[in-house]
C-alpha cells in the first residue's frame, strides 16, 4: 500500500508517495537531481554517487534511498554541487573522453553535466590511460576509452531466457566492461540499439549508424540536462523527453 | 584422488549460488580455472560465460593462468615490510629463479604478493598452497625452496617446530604461534564445551534478546552495531527461512584475532551461532572464513562433526526438541571488500564481493533473500559467555557505554606484539606499556580504516566514546617514514581492494595516492596539501564503509601529523607539475632515435 508522504528538498516543502526513490520523488516535484547511473526502468545501483544529497545531515544516493515522510533533504547546495562536480571530473580524467570526435556528443550524459557543472577543465591531472577498443562483437563496438563502469548496460541488458550479457571483469581500477562471446551472436539490431542507447556515454555504439543525427540537433544540444525537468515545475505542460 | 570438473561442479548440484565452493575446488584440483572450466560451468550453472568470468576475475587467488605446483604468496602489508619481507621476497628470488608475480620457467614455483593475510605479530610470512608459513628468514626460505626442488609435499616443507596451543594439535599441525599474551574475563577464559547450548534449553528466544539489549554487547567487526538490536529486528522479520553467519573474514591489515579465536575457542563461538539462531529462529549457520585461513579447515569441519555427534549441533540439540541447527563453512578466495557484511552475502551467493545498495538491510533480505544476522566472531564469543554468566557481570567489565572486553592485536614496533583481551577504557599509553612499545612515534588504531594517533593523543581511551576499534593497533616507533612506509602502502592497500563500483572509491584513491608521490618526489608546493585535503573529502559520499575511509590514512596524518607533509614541500614555488616531459617523450625519442631537447634541462 502507498502512502502519500511528505518531505523537503533545500527547504521546499515536497510530496510523494512511499515506495519512491528520493530522486523520483523529488524529479516528481520538479526538482533534478543530477545523475549518471541512474535510469528510469532499471532497478538503481548507486554506482557513480553523482546524486549524492544530504538527508538529515548524512550523505546518501538519491537513486537508492527511498524516501520517507518527513525527510530533509539538502540537493543545491554549495558543497554538494562541488561535490558532484568533483566526481564528474574525476570520470574525465579517469577515461579518455575526446567529445569533438564521439559519436556520442550532444546525447552523452557526461558531456552534459559537465556543461551543467560548467566544468571547463578538470582540476585532477589527467592521465591518458591506454584503453581498448573492441569490435570483435558484430553489431557494437566497445570504447573502453570511454566507459564509465555505470552498470546501466549490464543492468538493463539481457539475453530473451534472462542471461547477462555483459558483466564486469576484475575490480578497483581494473575494472572493465566485458560481453559474453558466445551469447554475442544472438545480439539483435534492436538488442544493440537499445545498448547503445542505455549507455550514457558513447562506450558502445552500433556499428554502421555513425552520426545518424547530426551535431548541433542531439538531446542536450536543444534542451540542457535537467531542464526538462526543472521547465515541468514552471509550466505543467512541459513534457519530460524520454531517454 | 583427481576429480574431474564434471564431478566436482555435480557435488554442488550445479548451484550457481555456490560458485565460489566451485570455482574454489577447481582452483585447488587443477592449479587454475581455465577457459573450459568456465565454459563448462556456465554450461551446468545455467548462467552465462561472464557471469562466471567475473566473479573468477574478481578475487585474489582465483586464476586462469597456472600459477606453479607450490605458489608462494607473500604478504606485502606494512608490518611485513617494516620486519624484513623485502628481504625475504629478494631470497624468494633468487632461489626460485623468477621474479615476483611470475612462475619459473618450469612451472614448479609461482610467487606473488598478497595483502595482510592475519600473521602480523610473526611477520614475514607466507602462504604457500594453503599452508602458512611464519616467521619467514632467508634460511628458511632457501630450505623450502630446497624441499619444492625435491618433490616435497607442503605440509613436511615447513622448517621451524608447530606453535604453541591448538595449533600443534593433530589436525592442526601448523608453525603459527598464538602469542596470546594477556587474557581476559570474556574470551579466553574458562569455558566446558556444551555448557553454552545446554543454558539455551531453559530459556526463550525473547529472554536472550532481552539478555543481550541489557549486557550492551555491541558488534566487535567495527561497526559496533548493538547485537540485541540485531537479532531483532531479524527475529521480527518475516521469512521461511533465517540465516546466521559468523564474519571470519578478518581482513583489516593488523587484526588476527579472530584467528586466535577460532583456533582455541571454536566450540565457543560455534555454540554462540547456535544461540543466535535459537534467538531469531534460525537452522543454518554459515561460517564465512578467508581463504588465508584455509589451513583451518580439517580442523574446524572435524570440531563441528564432533559437536554433532555429541548433539551439541545438529537435530534437537541437547534434547530440547525443535532446536536445530547447523552449520557449514564457505570461503573466501582473497578480497578485503568481502568483510563488509553486505559483500560478504554477495560472495558467499557465488557472486562478486560488491556491497549492496541498502535499504534494505540484511536482517531483512541477506543470503538468497532472506532475512540474515551477521555477526564477527568476537562478537559471537562474547555473546555466548553473556548466556553462560549474566548481563550484569558483562556490564561490570568495561566503561558505561562500551561494556565488556575488547581483543586487541597488537603488532609492530613493540617486544610484545601479540593477542590482548582487555577491558573497555584503557588509554593508548597504557597499551604500549604493556606491549613494550618505545618511542613510539604513531599508533594506528582501528587498521588503516582507522586513525594515526601520535603521542598528544597517548591519553586517549579505547571506547565507543572515544577511539572505537574492530581490533587492530599498530606501533610505529620514531625510526619509521610514517607517510612513506606505512600512508602510501595503505592507499595502494584500498586501491588494490577497492570493488570498484562507486567511481570515487575507484579512482579518487588512485589521484590521491599520485598527489602523495608527488610530495614525496620533493615535487609538492602548499596547494598540493589544501588538494589533499580537500579532494578526499568526497570519498564520504562511497557507498561503503571502505569507499568512506579509504582516504582516511591520508585524512589522519594530515590533521595529527601535519609536520611530516609541510617538510616536504617547496617554499619557494607555487606550483610544480607532476608532468615529467623527459619520461614522456622517452618512448618517441627511442622509436626515432632522436636525443631530447628540453628546454630548462
Ligand atoms: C570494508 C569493510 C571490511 C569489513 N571487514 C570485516 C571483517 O573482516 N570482519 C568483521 O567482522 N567485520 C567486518 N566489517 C564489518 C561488517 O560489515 C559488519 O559490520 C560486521 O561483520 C557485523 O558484525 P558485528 O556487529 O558483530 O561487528 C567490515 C566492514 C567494511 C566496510
Ligand atoms: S559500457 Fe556504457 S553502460 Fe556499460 S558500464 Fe560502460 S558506460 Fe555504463
Ligand atoms: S565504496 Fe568502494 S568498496 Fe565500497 S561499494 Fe563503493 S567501490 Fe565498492
Amino acid at each position: 500500500m502507498n502512502t502519500a508522504i511528505t518531505f523537503t528538498i533545500d527547504g521546499t516543502t515536497c510530496t510523494a508517495e512511499t515506495g519512491m526513490y528520493v530522486i523520483g520523488a523529488a524529479q516528481k516535484n520538479g526538482i533534478y537531481i543530477p545523475s549518471l547511473c541512474n535510469m528510469d526502468g532499471v532497478a538503481p545501483r548507486g554506482s557513480c554517487r553523482v546524486c549524492t544529497v544530504r538527508i538529515n545531515g548524512k550523505l546518501m544516493a538519491a537513486c537508492t534511498t527511498p524516501v520517507s515522510e518527513g525527510m530533509k533533504i539538502e540537493n543545491d547546495t554549495e558543497e554538494l554541487r562541488d561535490l558532484r562536480s568533483q566526481i564528474i571530473e574525476t570520470l574525465f580524467v579517469e577515461g579518455n573522453h575526446f567529445c569533438p570526435s564521439c559519436e556520442k556528443s550532444g546525447n552523452c550524459e557526461l558531456q552534459a553535466l559537465a556543461y551543467r557543472f560548467k566544468i571547463m577543465v578538470p582540476r585532477y591531472p589527467y592521465r591518458f590511460p591506454v584503453r581498448e577498443i573492441d569490435a570483435s562483437n558484430p553489431k557494437l563496438i566497445k570504447d573502453h576509452n570511454r566507459c564509465i563502469l555505470c552498470k546501466r548496460c549490464v543492468r538493463a541488458i539481457k539475453t530473451k531466457d534472462g542471461k547477462n550479457l555483459f558483466a564486469f571483469k576484475n575490480r578497483g581500477h581494473k575494472l572493465a566492461i566485458i560481453i559474453d562471446p558466445s551469447l554475442a551472436s544472438s545480439i539483435t539490431d534492436e538488442l544493440a540499439e537499445r545498448a547503445s542507447k542505455v549507455c550514457p556515454v558513447g562506450a558502445l555504439i552500433k556499428k554502421e549508424t555513425g552520426f545518424a543525427q547530426p551535431i548541433g540537433s542531439r538531446t542536450y544540444d536543444r534542451s540542457p540536462i535537467g531542464s526538462t525537468v526543472e521547465l515541468a515545475a514552471t509550466s505543467p505542460n512541459a513534457k519530460e523527453t524520454a531517454l | 584422488m583427481k576429480l574431474s570438473l564434471e564431478t566436482i561442479i555435480d557435488q554442488y548440484r550445479a548451484d550457481p549460488t555456490r560458485l565460489m565452493d566451485i570455482l574454489l575446488d577447481i582452483q585447488s584440483a587443477k592449479g587454475r580455472i581455465g577457459r573450459t572450466a568456465i565454459d563448462l560451468i556456465a554450461k551446468k550453472c545455467k548462467i552465462s560465460v561472464v557471469d562466471v568470468e567475473q566473479t573468477v576475475s574478481f578475487y585474489h587467488f582465483f586464476s586462469t593462468e597456472p600459477r606453479g605446483r607450490y605458489t608462494v604468496y607473500l604478504n606485502n602489508s606494512v608490518v611485513a615490510k617494516m620486519m624484513g619481507s623485502e628481504k625475504i621476497a629478494r631470497a624468494f628470488e633468487k632461489e626460485a629463479g623468477c621474479t615476483f608475480g611470475s612462475v619459473s620457467s618450469d612451472g614448479l614455483i609461482g610467487l606473488f604478493e598478497t595483502s595482510c593475510i592475519g600473521m602480523n605479530d610473526q611477520e614475514p610470512s607466507a602462504i604457500i598452497n594453503n599452508v602458512v608459513f611464519p616467521n619467514l628468514t632467508v634460511h628458511s626460505v632457501k630450505k623450502i625452496i630446497e624441499g619444492m626442488r625435491k618433490g616435497k609435499k607442503v605440509s613436511e616443507l615447513q622448517t621451524v617446530k608447530p606453535g604453541d596451543g591448538n595449533n600443534g594439535s593433530k589436525l592442526l599441525t601448523t608453525a603459527i604461534s598464538n602469542n596470546i599474551r594477556k587474557k581476559g574475563p570474556v574470551i579466553f577464559s574458562e569455558y566446558k564445551q556444551g555448557e553454552v547450548v545446554k543454558a539455551l534449553t531453559t530459556l526463550t528466544p525473547q529472554v536472550i534478546i532481552y539478555t543481550m539489549k541489557k549486557s550492551g554487547l555491541r558488534g566487535r567487526g567495527g561497526a559496533g552495531f548493538p547485537v540485541g538490536l540485531k537479532w531483532e529486528l531479524c527475529r521480527k522479520s518475516a521469512g521461511d527461512k533465517k540465516y546466521i553467519f559468523c564474519n571470519a573474514d578478518e581482513g583489516e591489515p593488523g587484526t588476527f584475532k579472530d584467528r586466535v579465536i577460532l583456533t582455541e575457542r571454536p566450540q565457543l563461538l560455534f555454540e554462540g551461532m547456535a544461540a543466535a539462531g535459537f534467538a531469531v529462529g534460525s537452522d543454518q549457520g554459515i561460517l564465512y572464513l578467508r581463504f588465508e585461513y584455509y589451513y583451518l579447515k580439517e580442523y574446524l569441519e572435524a570440531i563441528l562433526d564432533d559437536m554433532r555427534k555429541k548433539k551439541l549441533l545438529g537435530k534437537n540439540i541437547a534434547g530440547r526438541s525443535g532446536f536445530n541447527f547447523t552449520i557449514r563453512i564457505q570461503f573466501g578466495a582473497g578480497a578485503y571488500i568481502c568483510g563488509e557484511e553486505s559483500a560478504l552475502i554477495e560472495s558467499a551467493e557465488g557472486k562478486r564481493g560488491e556491497p549492496r545498495d541498502r535499504p534494505p538491510f540484511p536482517v531483512n533480505k541477506g543470503y538468497l533473500g532472506r532475512p540474515t544476522v551477521i555477526n564477527n566472531v568476537e562478537t559471537l564469543c562474547a555473546a555466548a559467555k553473556i548466556l553462560l554468566f549474566g548481563e550484569d557481570w558483562y556490564r561490570s567489565l568495561g566503561t558505561p557505554q562500551s561494556t565488556g572486553t575488547k581483543v586487541l592485536s597488537i603488532s609492530g614496533d613493540c617486544l610484545y606484539p601479540g593477542i590482548y583481551e582487555i577491558a573497555w577504557g584503557s588509554t593508548i599509553g597504557e597499551i604500549l606499556e604493556m606491549a613494550g612499545a618505545e618511542k613510539v612515534q604513531a599508533v594506528l588504531v582501528g587498521g588503516p580504516s582507522g586513525s594515526f594517533v601520535g603521542p598528544a593523543q597517548f591519553n586517549r581511551k579505547l571506547c565507543y566514546e572515544d577511539l572505537a576499534t574492530g581490533g587492530s593497533f599498530i606501533i610505529f616507533n620514531e625510526s619509521r617514514d610514517l607517510l612513506k612506509d606505512a600512508v602510501l602502502n595503505f592507499t595502494e592497500f584500498f586501491i588494490e581492494e577497492s570493488c570498484g563500483s562507486c567511481a570515487p572509491c575507484r579512482f579518487m584513491t588512485v589521484i590521491l595516492k599520485n598527489k602523495l608521490e608527488k610530495l614525496l618526489h620533493g615535487k609538492g608546493v602548499a596547494q598540493d596539501l589544501v588538494d589533499l585535503e580537500k579532494w578526499s573529502s568526497i570519498m564520504q559520499a562511497n557507498r561503503c564503509g571502505l569507499g568512506q575511509t579509504a582516504a582516511n590514512p591520508i585524512r589522519t596524518t594530515l590533521s595529527n601529523f601535519n609536520h611530516l607533509y609541510t617538510v616536504l614541500i617547496r617554499t619557494n614555488d607555487d606550483f610544480v607539475s607532476e608532468f615529467d616531459l623527459k619520461s614522456a617523450v622517452a618512448d618517441s625519442c627511442a622509436v626515432a632515435g632522436r636525443k631530447p631537447m628540453l628546454h630548462g634541462a
